[in-house]
C-alpha cells in the first residue's frame, strides 16, 4: 500500500494526468486528468464519443496513450497491454463480456491463472479460489460448476468481475455496466458496488445514465469531445448541470431544421409483436417528418425496426406501407421503398471487404447495363455522385470499406438507402460511434430529407429513426415515442416533452399519458 | 481534414485499378518464375510446345472444377464433394453409353446433369438445415462416393470403344490433321468457361451478390440479397462444373470408374487458395484460379521430368500452397 500523502485526503489510487490520444485525424483525448481514491467510485459520463471507453482503454493497456502519465498507489504505472494492467491491478469490464461461453464459472475466473505445476491444472484449488471470489455475490445462480452460457447476462458480468477479483485487483472499471441489466440485477450490482468501496477498491464507473451517477458515484468527470469539462463531488452537483456539462452549448447549429410538411401516412402499424421483442407497437408514420424512438438498450427498437423490415419475424400485429400490407422480406421490403440503416455498422451494415462501390449500389444493382447485367463503371458513377455528395472522405468508389473511418463507413451505409432512393428511411442508432463533423452532417441530410429539400420536385421522405441519445431526437425529430421493455408508448409532440420527462418514461417510472 | 478539395477520380479509380493488376500479376508473375525455374532444372523437352500442351491438358479436370469451386469458396462455402461427383459423372457417362444407349452428347449432358443434381441437394441441405458447408459436403462427399459405387455395381464400367466418338478426343493430343486447332477441344471448352465465369462474377448480380454474401452475409441479407437461392445456385453451379470435369477425366480414362479421383477435391480448392481465393468469402478471382491449377500442374510436370519422385513433387506442393497464401496475407495486411 502506497503511504498517504495527506491525512485528510483518503489514498489517491488511480491518477491520470495529461493523457492526449488520436486516432487519425481525430482527436480523441486532449490532456485529460482523473483522479480516483482508494473506496472510491468515480463516475465518468458524457455522450457517446466523448472518450470515456478511450480513456479507460488507455488506462487498463488496451490503448496507448500518445502522452500523458498515470500513476497507481503512488508509483509510476504504464501498462503495455490489458495483461500488465490486470497484473498491476487495474481491470476493466467490457460492455461486451469477454468469457467463454462453453466453459464452467470456475474455470473463466482462473481463465489463464490456472495454478498448475508442470501444466497440470491443481483443479481443487482452482475450485477453492474460485468459491472465495464467487461467495461475496450472494447469487444462487452462480455455482463454480455452472456452464457460463447458461448463467443470466447480470451473472455473466458477476463471473468477469469475480475473474478481476481474483487476480487481485485494486481498480476496476465498469463500462456501461447496466446497459443490458434487469431491474434487479442492477440492484445487485450496486450493492456489490457498495460492497468493494469499503472493501478500498477504487471504481471508475462510466455511464451516461445521470441517475445512475447520481446513486453510485461519490464523485462525477464529465467528459466532452475528448476534453474534461468538469470535476465535481456528486452530492454538489445536480443532473441537470452535468447535462449541461455534456452538452455543451452548440446543440442549435447542430440540428438545422427547416420547415416541414407532414403529408400522408406511409407506414402505419399496431399492435405490432415480434418473437421476443417488440411486444406491442403501434405507430403512424408520416411522408414528410421525422418521427424518434428512444429508450434505453434492449428495451426492443431494433427489433421493431427489424421486424417491420422482415429481418426479424412478426408474431402478430398489423404493417402497412405505402399501399402494400402485412409482413415481407427485407427483398420486397426494399422494392416496396423502404430502407434500414443497421445500428452495427461493422457486422451488419457494411460488407467491409467490398467496395464502396459495391456496398452503395449492393441493395438494386438494377439499371447499371444492359441486359440485366452490372458494369462497373456505372456502378462507380453513380457512386461518385454520393461520394461528392456526402463528403466520403476516399480515394474512390473502388477502395474498400474496412479502411475507411466510422464516420466514412456510415456515410456509405447512408448512401446506400439514398441511390435506391427510399421513401421511408428506417435509421437506427445513425450517429453511434461517429465524429461531430459526420453527425452534423447525418442531421443536415435527415432535415433535407424530410423537409423535401434534398431532391427538388420530389415528395419529402419519412424517417423513423432510434437514438439512445435524447439530445439528438429532441433535435432532429418532429415527434418521438418512448419503447419500455419491449412495448412503445404514444407518440409525444417534440415541444412538448424534454430530456427528463422521456428518461423517466423510458426508465419506466411514468407510463406515457 | 488536409485534402478539402477531392482528388479527381479517375485518376484514382486508375490508381486502385493498377493495384488490382499488380495483384493478379503476382500469382502469373510466380507461375512465371516456377515454369522458369523448371526451364532451367528440367531437361530440355520439359520447354517444347508439345510439353506445354500437356500441361494444358493435365490442368484441364482440376480447371474445371475449380471454376465452381471458385464460387462456392467465394460465397464463403467450401466443398468436399468435387472429388466424388467427378467419380459419379464419369460413372454416369460410361453407365448411359454402354447400358442405356443413348448418344455422347446425352451422355455427357446426363452426367453434368447428376452432377449438378448432387450439388443442389449439397446447397438445398446448406440453406435449409443451416448445417455449415463443411460438414453437408463432407457427407455428401460419402453419399456421392457411394452412389457411384452403387451404380457402377462396385465395379468400373467398360464403354464399347465404337459408343465412344468425340468423347474419346475432348483430351487427346491432336492429330496433324486438325493442329490448327492448338489445343484439344477440352482445352478450349475450359478456357471459354473460365471466361464465361470471369464475366458472371464481374458484371452479373449473381456475380456481385456471390461476393457480397461472402463478404458479409448480414449486409447482404439486409440488403435484400436473395441469400438463400445465390448459395443454392452456387453449389449446383459446383457440382455442374464438377460434372464437366468428371467428363474429362472420363475422356481421358474412357471408363466409368467409381474409385477415380479420391481428394481431388484438395487440389481444387489449392488451385483456388493459391489463386489468391480466401476460404473466409469475399475473394478470389477465376485468372487467379486457373493460374493456381497451372502452378500445380507445372510442378508435377517439371519434376516428372526432371525425374524427381513423387515424394518430393508433394512436398513442393504443399509448401507452395503454405507460401502462396502465407504472400497473400502479407500483401493484404499492406494494402489496408
Amino acid at each position: 500500500m502506497a503511504e498517504r500523502i495527506d491525512s485528510d485526503e483518503p489514498t489517491v489510487r488511480l491518477e491520470m494526468h495529461g493523457v492526449c490520444k488520436r486516432f487519425g485525424a481525430t482527436v480523441a483525448l486532449e490532456d485529460v486528468g482523473i483522479k480516483v481514491a482508494a473506496g472510491q467510485v468515480l463516475a465518468l459520463v458524457g455522450e457517446n464519443g466523448a472518450g470515456k471507453s478511450t480513456l479507460m482503454k488507455v488506462c487498463s493497456g488496451a490503448v496507448k496513450a500518445d502522452s500523458g502519465q498515470m500513476w497507481l498507489d503512488g508509483a509510476p504505472y504504464q501498462p503495455g497491454n490489458p495483461l500488465e494492467a490486470r497484473r498491476a491491478g487495474v481491470a476493466m469490464i467490457y460492455q461486451e463480456l469477454s468469457l467463454t461461453p462453453h466453459l464452467s464459472v470456475q474455470e473463466n475466473i482462473m481463465l489463464g491463472m490456472e495454478p498448475a505445476t508442470l501444466g497440470v491444472v491443481h483443479r481443487r484449488e482452482v475450485r477453492r479460489r474460485a468459491i472465495e471470489a464467487i461467495k461475496e455475490f450472494d447469487n444462487p445462480e452462480l455455482t463454480p460448476d455452472a456452464r457460463v452460457s447458461k448463467l443470466s447476462v447480470g451473472s455473466q458480468q458477476l463471473v468477469e468481475i469475480a475473474r478481476a477479483l481474483a487476480i487481485g485487483c485494486r481498480v476496476l472499471v465498469l463500462d456501461e455496466p447496466t446497459s443490458s441489466l434487469t431491474q434487479q440485477d442492477v440492484e445487485r450490482l450496486f450493492e456489490l458496488i457498495g460492497r468493494l468501496k469499503r472493501q478500498g477498491k477504487a471504481i471508475v464507473y462510466i455511464s451516461h445514465f445521470i441517475e445512475e451517477v447520481k446513486r453510485v458515484a461519490d464523485r462525477v468527470t464529465v467528459l466532452r469531445d475528448g476534453k474534461v469539462v468538469g470535476s465535481s463531488d456528486v452530492a454538489a452537483i445536480t443532473t441537470d448541470e452535468i447535462i449541461a456539462l455534456m452538452v455543451g452549448r452548440q446543440v442549435e447549429e447542430l440540428y438545422p431544421r427547416s420547415a416541414r410538411k407532414a403529408g400522408e401516412v406511409i407506414l402505419e402499424i399496431e399492435d405490432l409483436a415480434g418473437v421476443e421483442k417488440p411486444e406491442s407497437a403501434s405507430l403512424q408514420l408520416r411522408r414528410g417528418e421525422v418521427l424518434g424512438i428512444a429508450g434505453l438498450v434492449g428495451a426492443g427498437r431494433t427489433e421493431l425496426l427489424r421486424s417491420l423490415f422482415g429481418l426479424e419475424s412478426v408474431r402478430k400485429g398489423r404493417i402497412r406501407l405505402g399501399v402494400y400490407t402485412g409482413p415481407a422480406s427485407p427483398v420486397r421490403r426494399w422494392m416496396q421503398g423502404a430502407g434500414i440503416l443497421s445500428e452495427d455498422r461493422k457486422e451488419e451494415g457494411l460488407a467491409l471487404s467490398l467496395s464502396v462501390a459495391d456496398n452503395v449500389t449492393l441493395s438494386k444493382l438494377r439499371g447499371f447495363g444492359p441486359l440485366g447485367l452490372v458494369l462497373p463503371s456505372r456502378q462507380d458513377r453513380a457512386t461518385q455522385r454520393w461520394i461528392e455528395r456526402l463528403g466520403i472522405r476516399c480515394r474512390g468508389p473502388r477502395q474498400s470499406v474496412s479502411s475507411l473511418s466510422g464516420g466514412n463507413q456510415q456515410r456509405v451505409a447512408l448512401a446506400r438507402l439514398l441511390q435506391h432512393d427510399v421513401e421511408v428511411l428506417l435509421l437506427d442508432e445513425p450517429t453511434r460511434g461517429i465524429d461531430v463533423a459526420a453527425k452534423a452532417m447525418i442531421y443536415k441530410l435527415i432535415d433535407a430529407l424530410a423537409s423535401g429539400s434534398a431532391a427538388e420536385g420530389r415528395a419529402p421522405k419519412a424517417v423513423l429513426m432510434v437514438s439512445s441519445y435524447l439530445p439528438e431526437l429532441m433535435g432532429v425529430c418532429d415527434r418521438v415515442a418512448v419503447m419500455c421493455r419491449g412495448r412503445l408508448g404514444l407518440t409525444h409532440p417534440i415541444d412538448e416533452v424534454d430530456e427528463h420527462k422521456l428518461m423517466l418514461e423510458a426508465t419506466g417510472q411514468e407510463a406515457s399519458a | 481534414m488536409s485534402d478539402k478539395q477531392l482528388a479527381p477520380a479517375e485518376k484514382e479509380v486508375f490508381g486502385s485499378n493498377w493495384r488490382n493488376w499488380l495483384n493478379t500479376l503476382g500469382s502469373v508473375l510466380a507461375l512465371a518464375a516456377v515454369y522458369g525455374l523448371f526451364v532451367l532444372i528440367a531437361p530440355p523437352s520439359f520447354a517444347t510446345a508439345r510439353n506445354l500442351e500437356m500441361i494444358a491438358r493435365q490442368t484441364t479436370i482440376v480447371g474445371v472444377a475449380a471454376l465452381g469451386m471458385t464460387l462456392v469458396i467465394i460465397s464463403g462455402g467450401i466443398d468436399l464433394s468435387v472429388g466424388s461427383i467427378v467419380a459419379l459423372s464419369t460413372v454416369v457417362i460410361a453407365w448411359l453409353l454402354q447400358y442405356a444407349g443413348v448418344g455422347p452428347l446425352t451422355a455427357a449432358l446426363g452426367g453434368v446433369a447428376a452432377a449438378a443434381f448432387f450439388g443442389l441437394v449439397s446447397g438445398l441441405l446448406i440453406t435449409r438445415l443451416r448445417v455449415v458447408p463443411f460438414i453437408v459436403t463432407l457427407g455428401m462427399m460419402l453419399v456421392v462416393r457411394g452412389a457411384a459405387k452403387g451404380i457402377g455395381r462396385e465395379q468400373k464400367i467398360d464403354v464399347d470403344p465404337e459408343r465412344l466418338r468425340w468423347l474419346e478426343e475432348l483430351l487427346a493430343s491432336l492429330p496433324k490433321e486438325r493442329s490448327w486447332m492448338l489445343l484439344p477441344p477440352g482445352v478450349w471448352l475450359l478456357i471459354f468457361l473460365a471466361v464465361a465465369v470471369a464475366a458472371l462474377l464481374r458484371y452479373t448480380r449473381l456475380g456481385r451478390h456471390t461476393f457480397a454474401i461472402g463478404s458479409n452475409e448480414q449486409t447482404a441479407r439486409l440488403c435484400g440479397v436473395a441469400v438463400e437461392r445465390v448459395k443454392v445456385l452456387v453449389f449446383t453451379l459446383c457440382g455442374a462444373f464438377a460434372g464437366l470435369a468428371g467428363l474429362m477425366q472420363f475422356s481421358r480414362l474412357t471408363v466409368g470408374d467409381p474409385t477415380v479421383a479420391v481428394g481431388l477435391e484438395l487440389n481444387v480448392i489449392a488451385a483456388v487458395v493459391i489463386g489468391g481465393g480466401s476460404l473466409g468469402g469475399g475473394e478470389g478471382s477465376i485468372l487467379g484460379t486457373l493460374v493456381g491449377a497451372l502452378i500445380m500442374t507445372v510442378i508435377a510436370s517439371g519434376c516428372t521430368q526432371r525425374g524427381l519422385p513423387n515424394w518430393v513433387q508433394e512436398i513442393i506442393t504443399g509448401a507452395i500452397i503454405v507460401v502462396a497464401v502465407a504472400l497473400d496475407r502479407l500483401r493484404h495486411r499492406r494494402a489496408v
